[in-house]
């Protein structure tokens, strides 16, 4: 059954194989975990395919960092409803390491989360097959924001960084 | 039926001195409610589970609680123009059972508002500049502060604007909406610190630097519930256009670092206290470097915008004079203990007491929230603010007019002269309405204020103060009281800890248990033990807090346990 996704509010079926599905298509992209990846990275690399890489919540961004020009992709993982690293872990890639990859929500991901992981820089989302189909609708759920964050365009005007005069500043999304 | 808050405002006599939503404040505060009146749907219909349903409903104040939700309104720094106090009103009739309860936090809670109704709820908060965001959950709360900021004459500078400058940042803030656990932040601009800021996860206190510039000293790691703890300063100054980003460090190092494993060791100051202060700055001060010079500056040309909103009202130019002159006694007693100075001559901040003996601390009625409302609006230039022992305030009233408005305060039983004394108990609802209370907290204030109804002999032990909470979760803030109250359970019966010498101000400290806990009917004898012995070992204008620190809790604890305690 090929996995759907949500990749830049699109649905789509899911090219990348996770280490675990890659026994049958050895073409096809793939997705290891940060230990599988330190272990031997050689081996990865030389199967000559696109490579990405699962971030676990307990691991940091700057552990992966030096190799992150190997990654097409980095997945996020979220253990549990209240889990929130990856949203700090999206931030960091997208703006610390200016990673310009696809950046992917996968494990617990619910459209009403959607927004926030957006606005941290997530462009794919790992979704039920019962959340996907309406789950684009969470990108409008907001028209503006406070804070400045990592938008790729989706809010469209941020409220803090309006001047005394009502003109806009730096910084401004529009 | 909704009415106009701008058609409300204009007939009031005086328009608010608060922060004013604009488009984008009143779309944003729409979308909420759209996107909550879509997820209730969807948990009705069985689209959501209930567990789902729990962790979007928690960020908006929505708690399944013993009888039925309950439904934590925000109310940012306390400060209620008279429209929306009015309708806090209107919906404590409409929704609720007629009463509302003001909170520690200077939010305002409702005990039975129906799952289905709560949409239209905040439909209506809406409309009057008002939500329920952030309210609970493991997200930034609303940031709290001095409710005498901008009239007391010891301060700085008003908190107020930083205050809103804070609570815009955190709203939907998409990287810490989902934080190891709640994040508690309060700002304070005088010396004399009235919000409990050593206590809270974050304290921003406005200071000067040697050449005389204003910014900010930053604490973190305070807070109560089953480990309390005192915060540390992480930064001496910051200056004052650092701040939000200096925040935005704090909370992405307790994002990362905070425990994850454990609820009951997941708020910062665990982290703070097991990496030790010196080595959670380093990281705060690393992680500070890579955001300070981004997006998050705050500008000169923002903070005078923020500052116009806190503008001071229309002050008369009158001197001061001495009102309680030649009155009855019972004006006296309550110009004297619910009123205080205020920085312009003439003027008086008058405390509105919720703390009538037999009334649940911190309860007000509809009737009484539409009273308190039209007497700020002809006594107070329209503004209303919650203080955060759980009383209300007017904050601007002219000396010469505190009698008549005292008249209409006492015919409501809104004057009750108690701030600052045995009977202004701060009180969580414990386990009449919370689920996870483990004893009764009014019930125990009843009988406090039945066993101490003699004013002579309030007023004689001075400035003292009782706090209560009916579980280790400490929203009653029994860790800081002078006399702390811990409801615990004991075989399915309610007994209680007493601590002494806990103080929640500038000199915050942690109050010592004294012993074993009481049962409920000896809770208030015990009380009596111990105002006792203060009575005969204090030196003349001693507080009861002093003597306890000068004496510590032995003399205390033998005379409390003289006779044996039974249930």
């Amino acid at each position: 059954m090929p996995r759907r996704l949500l990749r830049d509010a699109k649905i789509v079926v899911d090219e990348w194989r996770y280490v675990t599905e890659a026994a049958t298509d050895s073409a096809a992209p793939l997705i290891v975990t940060l230990a599988q990846w330190q272990l031997e990275p050689d081996t990865w690399l030389a199967r000559g395919t696109p490579l990405g890489v699962v971030l676990s919540p307990a691991q940091h961004v700057e552990q992966l960092a030096p190799d992150l020009e190997h990654f097409a992709l980095v997945a996020a993982e979220f253990s549990g409803p209240s889990e929130g690293r990856g949203y700090t872990q999206g931030r960091q890639l997208r703006e610390h390491w200016h990673f310009a990859g696809e950046l992917r929500a996968t494990g617990y991901v619910r459209r009403d989360q959607l927004f926030f992981m957006a606005r941290c820089g997530f462009n794919s989302f790992e979704l039920s097959d019962t959340d996907i189909a309406d789950a684009y609708t969470a990108f409008s759920t907001f028209t503006a924001a406070y804070q400045p964050a990592n938008d790729l365009g989706l809010v469209h005007k941020l409220r803090t960084r309006v001047s005394a005069a009502g003109a806009p500043i730096a910084g401004t999304l529009t | 039926m909704l009415r106009g808050y701008w058609r409300d405002c204009g007939r009031a006599k005086y328009r608010a001195r608060m922060y004013r939503y604009d488009v984008t404040d009143k779309t944003l505060v729409r979308q909420r409610v759209a996107q909550f009146r879509d997820q209730t749907q969807r948990f009705l219909k069985g689209a959501l589970s209930e567990d789902e349903f729990k962790h979007l409903r928690l960020r908006n104040g929505l708690y399944i609680q013993r009888h039925a939700p309950m439904l934590r309104i925000a109310i940012p720094y306390g400060l209620l123009s008279t429209t929306q106090l009015r309708t806090l009103a209107r919906i404590a009739r409409d929704y609720d059972r007629g009463y509302g309860h003001f909170t520690t936090r200077q939010n305002i809670q409702f005990n039975w508002p129906k799952l289905e109704q709560v949409p239209d709820i905040l439909a209506e908060l809406a409309e009057v500049e008002m939500h329920a965001i952030q309210t609970s959950g493991n997200c930034i709360r609303n940031t709290t502060s001095d409710h005498l900021a901008g009239i007391t004459p010891d301060e700085l500078e008003d908190p107020r604007p930083w205050c809103e400058i804070i609570r815009q940042w955190s709203t939907f803030h998409p990287e810490f909406s989902y934080l190891p656990r709640k994040f508690k932040i309060a700002v304070t601009g005088a010396p004399q610190d009235r919000a409990a800021s050593l206590v809270h996860d974050i304290g921003v206190h406005i200071v000067r630097d040697d050449s005389g510039e204003l910014g900010f000293e930053i604490l973190a790691g305070g807070g109560l519930g089953r480990t309390p703890i005192i915060g540390q300063v992480v930064r001496k100054f910051l200056p004052r256009e650092h701040l939000l980003s200096y925040l935005e460090a704090i909370l992405r190092v307790y994002n990362l670092e905070g425990r994850r494993d454990n609820l009951t060791k997941a708020r910062i100051k665990i982290l703070v206290r097991s990496l030790g202060i010196e080595e959670f700055t380093r990281r705060v001060e690393a992680e500070w470097d890579s955001l300070r010079d981004g997006g998050l500056r705050v500008d000169a040309a923002q903070i005078e915008r923020m500052r116009s909103f806190f503008n001071p009202p229309a002050y008369l130019a009158l001197s001061n004079t001495s009102p309680e002159a030649g009155r009855e006694t019972a004006f006296r007693a309550w110009y004297r203990y619910n009123t205080t100075a205020h920085k312009v001559p003439g003027y008086r901040a008058v405390y509105v007491s919720l703390k009538k003996p037999g009334v649940a601390p911190g309860d007000a009625t509809d009737v009484q929230m539409d009273l308190i409302a039209d007497l700020a609006d002809r006594f107070s230039f329209g503004e209303v603010r919650v203080t955060h022992t759980q009383n209300l305030l007017l904050a601007d009233v002219e000396q010469g007019r505190t009698y008549e408005l005292w008249q209409s305060l006492e015919r409501a039983g809104l004057a009750t002269p108690n701030i600052g004394t045995l009977t202004d108990i701060i009180c969580c609802p414990g386990l009449d309405f919370c689920s996870l209370a483990n004893a009764g907290s009014i019930d125990v204030a009843r009988l406090i204020n039945e066993r101490f109804d003699d004013y002579d002999y309030i007023y004689d032990l001075g400035e003292i103060d009782i706090k209560m909470s009916g579980c280790m979760n400490a929203c009653g803030h029994h860790h800081v009281g002078n006399i702390g109250i811990l409801g615990v359970d004991k075989g399915g019966e309610e007994w209680y800890q007493i601590t002494i010498g806990g103080a929640a101000g500038a000199d915050a400290s942690l109050g010592s248990v004294i012993g074993p806990s009481v049962p409920k009917a000896q809770v208030a004898e015990t009380i009596e033990h111990l105002l006792e012995v203060y009575v005969e070992e204090r030196a003349p204008e001693e507080r009861f807090l002093d003597t306890v620190r000068r004496l510590g809790i032995k003399p205390f604890k033998e005379r409390a346990y003289a006779a044996p305690i039974a249930a």
